[in-house]
């Protein structure tokens, strides 16, 4: 038998999907925030090499960087639950979601830093400045262009992630898709919109992405 | 002038400097030459404090450089120092290099740093490439931007560190000119170099530097022609 597309359903219901997709993006923004703040102060505690940060930061990253997402969430939801510690679905999918950002973005920020050359230091020096006025506008400036495409693929990265939150009855986009074909039966129907909604964002998020270098970084690097 | 007195620096276990003794009066050029490893770089980053010394003493306009009262930042903007390394700012055009010092330093206005930065990219030829980035340039126009832009902070002294050994050969001429005329100016300047025509035809005296110390100093032309000591002579056989 072959399987008749009804379009009509999911149209009506374009609202809840939008309404999804508003939530996948806010959790996105909100772990790649949180992610970035705390991603710097581990980068930090590791090149600080001060024994007990640098411990903490080596192991989150490495459990970040090595065990699936879907465990993270898991233990989040789950794993927390276990001891009493309820989180809601969205701070569980946050949770998770922060935890591995600032996991890769303490490499990405490592390595930026690391790539700048010493003569920079001691060019900046030699002309007077101060070390704040060094970071300031020549060290980070920098570092900023090295770091940024690396940003926007986990930002990318995280937006995509979010649609796990269907496995805890999180309200994002595939979360909300889920619900509402369950409801309806119109299966394939709302999943290929909410792909294509999924392209849209990161479409949108990558082309903004370069928008904004090219404003931000007019100098080659 | 710039006085440096019995100055010892090491790092760790290596002694690099081991009592080095030199006054540079203003307005003379003086070039440092000598084999690798030998302390010439050392001596000028302790000059601008970039590096500490373990004993002796170095006066820069009568101020101690290596005191704990010397405020160093300001110290530098009477230093201004070139590299072997190219290290123009990658992320700024030529003319932004040039100017970030004076206004970030010097609290100029814009307009007034952009001024005084024209003006020393100017000077060493660079007039056709304020909105270029330096990435773009050769590695000689990189080295004369080096030099403007240490210049734009209009510094008594010039420290310059083997500024043509990372050159290749044809660019080498158009870094040296620019140094000659920075010296017919009157600029103060101490060149560590390899190229012995210029030690010899641009400074005033030459230092050939062994193993830490002062092997032999004196007039230009006398070192290089004619040097005393035995190692001088040795070290000047093998370079020419
Ligand atoms: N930051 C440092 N830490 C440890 N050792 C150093 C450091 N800087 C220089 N040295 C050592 O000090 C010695 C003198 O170095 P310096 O760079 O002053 O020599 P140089 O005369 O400038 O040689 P070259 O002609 O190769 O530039 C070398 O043996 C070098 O390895
Ligand atoms: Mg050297």
């Amino acid at each position: 038998m072959e399987y008749q597309f009804h379009w009509n359903i999911v149209f009506q219901k374009m609202p809840e999907l939008l309404n999804g997709a508003f939530v996948t993006l806010h959790v996105s923004v909100l772990a790649m925030l949180l992610g970035i703040v705390i991603a710097i102060l581990l980068a930090i505690a590791k090149m600080n090499n001060s024994k007990p940060f640098c411990y903490v930061a080596t192991v989150w990253v490495e459990i970040a960087r090595n065990t699936p997402a879907l465990f993270q969430i898991y233990m989040a939801y789950f794993g927390l639950g276990a001891f009493g510690i309820h989180l809601s679905p969205y701070v569980a999918v946050l949770s998770a979601l922060v935890f591995i950002n600032a996991g890769y973005l303490t490499e990405t920020f490592r390595g930026g830093f690391q790539s700048i050359p010493s003569t920079q230091y001691s060019a900046s020096k030699s002309l007077g400045m101060s070390s704040i006025q060094t970071y300031r506008y020549v060290i980070l400036p920098q570092m900023l262009r090295r770091i940024y495409h690396p940003m926007t693929n986990q930002f990318v990265w995280s937006i995509l992630m979010s649609s796990l939150g269907i496995l805890v009855g999180m309200s994002e986009l595939s979360g909300t898709t889920q619900r509402l074909q369950s409801a309806s039966f119109r299966t394939l129907e709302f999943f290929i919109v909410a792909a294509v909604m999924y392209f849209i964002i990161t479409k949108l998020v990558l082309f903004g992405s370069s928008l904004l270098s090219r404003r931000l970084f007019k100098g080659e690097i | 002038m710039i006085s440096v007195q019995n100055v010892h620096k090491s790092f760790g276990d290596l002694e690099v400097l081991k009592g080095v003794s030199l006054d540079v009066p203003n307005g003379e050029v003086v070039s440092v030459i000598g084999g690798s490893g030998s302390g010439k770089s050392t001596l000028l980053y302790c000059i601008n404090a970039i590096e500490s010394i373990n004993s002796g003493k170095i006066l820069v306009n009568d101020i101690d450089v290596h005191s704990k009262a010397t405020n160093k930042d300001k110290l530098r903007q009477k230093l201004g120092m070139v590299f072997q390394q190219f290290n123009a700012f990658p992320h700024m055009t030529v003319l932004e290099n040039a100017a970030l010092a004076p206004r970030i330093v010097k609290k100029m206005s814009r307009d007034e740093a952009m001024e005084i930065a024209k003006k020393e990219l100017e000077h060493v030829g660079l007039g056709d490439k304020f909105d270029v980035y330096p990435t773009r340039m050769s590695g000689g126009q990189q080295q004369r931007l080096a030099i403007a832009r240490a210049l734009a902070m209009k510094p008594d002294f010039m420290l310059l560190d083997e500024v043509t050994s990372a050159l290749d050969p044809e660019l080498v001429g158009e870094v040296l000119e620019t140094l000659r005329l920075l010296a017919e100016e009157g600029m103060t300047m101490i060149c560590v170099t390899h190229e012995m025509g210029f030690a010899r035809d641009v400074s005033d005296r030459v230092a050939y530097f062994h193993q830490g110390v002062i092997a032999e100093i004196g007039e230009a032309r006398q070192v290089i022609n004619e040097p005393q000591n035995e190692l001088t002579q040795k070290f000047l056989s093998k370079v020419r």
